[in-house]
């Protein structure tokens, strides 16, 4: 071959860490999320719902502006966990499955690289990408927050709901890479992680509620009600949820419906414990999957 | 320690069927060992298993010693690795992927642009270095897979089929860049259809047919053991003769079996008698006067063997 040649000298070549592997490979893969078309889309997507919140609040005012906690407790409690579950789908869909299905995948396990490195490498860049929406959508809030409430418009509740909602994005996301990699086709994992997040859960919960008649403790859509609830007073900060009755007259018809609200800590608890069934189950089964 | 690639009793079955059975080899040295094989012989299984790529059935597979399956970070430290054609992110340029790839594999950060400008100027894609992969076409994101595997200056080499979707310059450049890796201390283990390409840079062979491995030794032996004491040489001349004057000069040589013309400049000559007959029938084919340029092992010797010991098996 023309040209110098640089070839390294020997014994000089030492395979990082696996921990410093995992950091090297989140960055790259957070760069490759970054340029992605993908991540255009959902922050056009988010921008947009924070234009309709914007334009619904202008015109309606009236309650939902009423205390910075109301409008919050609204639209940062009830928009949160739908751009959580978005940001999952988008970025935690494919990236497992896409590693096999684009062939990508024989390029990184061709690298000294563990299994569970390039797992954990890829889920923190997911999740990193996620949490980039959720900043995002806060940001368009707190703008709106600033011009309805001024000085009033940081209340301390929203520092630990957007904690919360970060604890809820990790949790959601885990359960994504688990599809991701339990079925090594993407789409299954758009799919499920979407269905069952957006209606799945609400409607379990809705059975779990309405005709077992329990606290619906094992279901995160039951956990992450916390997001919102937060801003409520009194706070519930404990482990266990609450339970309200009322009554209203439907016609003749007297309907009694029994609410649970879940503890914060019960909440927090609820979603780690999502989090690390999801993430390690994913990372059990990426362990054992043959790029065949 | 010299690189070594070993495989005890490696076995993989995909459900019922078995795509390698008990395949025991152990390459060690400094060498290219090609690997051959027919569509669906277990090639490119027995290199997914040796790089813990998919796990075996039965057996272990060994890079330097190191148990794939058991530390595949270690194994794979000193071993570049090029499977099944894979694909780069496609956002990414040459530069960034290679880059990647040495930060990864430890390289440190000061040698990391010179040996990616080294490794892209191999396989001739250093005008490309900063555009996305993308966009580029089969044969030039091959050639960066094969950067990618030589940018930490490995001790040993996986290859599978390292030369496809290439274009004829772009195989012989290949073919170049492995002959220069020997050069350097380095066990090269490819896989292979193009005998040529094996008969050109190999020293060794490996036949796997069926997922059984059918021989495994060196070029010079197999090509004088298998071939039933024929030799075959393919002689190059500088000008065109014809069919009757190589029947009437070559073909009486004394040892010469046949002698056939391929093209007006080619004559394939059979002969019996091992290198010493080789010897003396260069030094009567130059007597001729016809205009001998070179005299090369016909790549047909290799090619006949592999016919010969795979249809053996049907
Ligand atoms: N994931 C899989 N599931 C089922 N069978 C498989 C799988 N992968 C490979 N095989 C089978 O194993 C056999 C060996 O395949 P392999 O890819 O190793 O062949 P090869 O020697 O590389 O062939 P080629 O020259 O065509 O690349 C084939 O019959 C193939 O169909
Ligand atoms: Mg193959």
């Amino acid at each position: 071959m023309a040209g110098a040649t640089v070839d390294l000298p020997a014994g000089r070549l030492h395979v990082p860490q696996s921990g410093q592997q995992v950091t090297k490979l989140a960055r790259y893969q957070f760069r490759e999320y970054l340029r992605s078309r993908r991540f255009v889309a959902l922050a056009g997507i988010v921008v947009a719902i924070g234009v309709i919140v914007t334009a619904i609040v202008a015109h309606f005012r009236g309650g939902l502006v009423a205390s910075n906690l109301a409008f919050y407790g609204s639209f940062w409690g009830g928009g949160s966990p739908f751009v959580a579950v978005l940001a999952a789908v988008f970025f935690g869909g494919d990236a497992i499955a896409g590693e096999f299905q684009n062939k990508t995948g024989y390029f990184l396990m061709g690298l000294p690289l563990r299994r569970g490195t390039v797992y954990v490498g890829k889920f923190i860049a997911a999740y990193l990408a996620g949490v980039a929406m959720m900043l995002l959508f806060l940001v368009i809030l707190v703008l709106n927050g600033v011009y309805y409430f001024g000085g009033s418009a940081f209340p301390w509740q929203l520092g630990i709901s957007f904690v919360l909602a970060l604890v809820y994005l990790s949790a959601v996301l885990g359960a994504t890479f688990f599809f991701s990699s339990l079925f090594k086709t993407s789409a299954y994992g758009f799919v499920l992680t979407a269905l069952l997040f957006i209606i799945g859960f609400t409607l379990l919960q809705d059975v779990v509620t309405g005709l077992v008649k329990i606290e619906p403790w094992m279901l995160i859509s039951y956990a992450d009600s916390a997001i919102g609830t937060i801003f409520a007073s009194p706070v519930n900060w404990g482990l266990s949820g609450t339970i309200t009755t009322s009554s209203m007259m439907v016609g003749r018809m007297h309907i009694v419906t029994t609410t649970y609200t879940a503890g914060i800590a019960e909440g927090v608890v609820i979603m780690i414990v999502y989090l690390l069934l999801a993430a390690i189950g994913g990372l059990l089964l990426f362990e054992r999957e043959e790029f065949s | 320690m010299s690189p070594s690639l070993e495989a005890r009793d490696l076995t993989k079955q995909f459900g019922r069927f078995t795509a390698l059975n008990g395949l025991n080899l152990k390459i060690e040295g400094t060498k290219c060992v090609g690997f051959l094989g027919p569509n669906g012989a277990g090639k490119t299984t027995t290199l997914k298993l040796l790089t813990d790529m998919i796990f075996p059935t039965r057996g272990e597979a060994f890079i330097n010693g190191v148990s794939s399956r058991r530390d595949r970070k270690r194994a794979l430290g000193d071993a570049g690795v090029l499977i099944e054609s894979p694909e780069i992110y496609s956002s990414l340029t040459p530069n960034e992927a290679l880059g990647m790839v040495a930060d990864l594999r430890g390289l440190p950060a000061a040698d990391r642009r010179d040996r990616i400008r080294t490794v892209l100027g191999e396989v001739k894609m250093t005008e490309w270095a900063d555009q996305k992969v993308g966009r580029f076409s089969k044969g030039m994101k091959q050639r960066i897979n094969i950067a990618a595997a030589l940018v930490h200056d490995p001790d040993v080499l996986i290859l599978d089929e390292p030369s496809t979707g290439l274009d004829p310059r772009g195989m012989a450049e290949v073919r170049s860049i492995v002959r220069d890796l020997k050069k350097s201390q380095r066990l090269i283990f490819m896989s292979s259809h193009i005998l040529s390409e094996v008969v050109d840079v190999c020293d060794e062979v490996a036949l796997i047919d069926k997922g059984k491995l059918l021989f495994y030794d060196s070029l010079d032996n197999v090509t004088s053991r298998f071939a039933d004491g024929h030799q075959s040489v393919d002689a190059m001349l500088a000008r065109p003769v014809g069919a009757d004057q190589v029947g009437q000069t070559v073909a009486t040589l004394p040892g010469v079996s046949s002698a056939t013309l391929l093209d007006p400049r080619r004559i394939r000559i059979k002969f019996t008698g091992g290198l010493a007959a080789q010897e003396r029938l260069v030094e009567a084919l130059v007597g001729l006067h016809l205009g001998v340029l070179q005299v090369t092992e016909s790549e047909s010797a290799l090619e006949e063997i592999y016919l010969q010991q795979i249809s053996r098996g049907d």
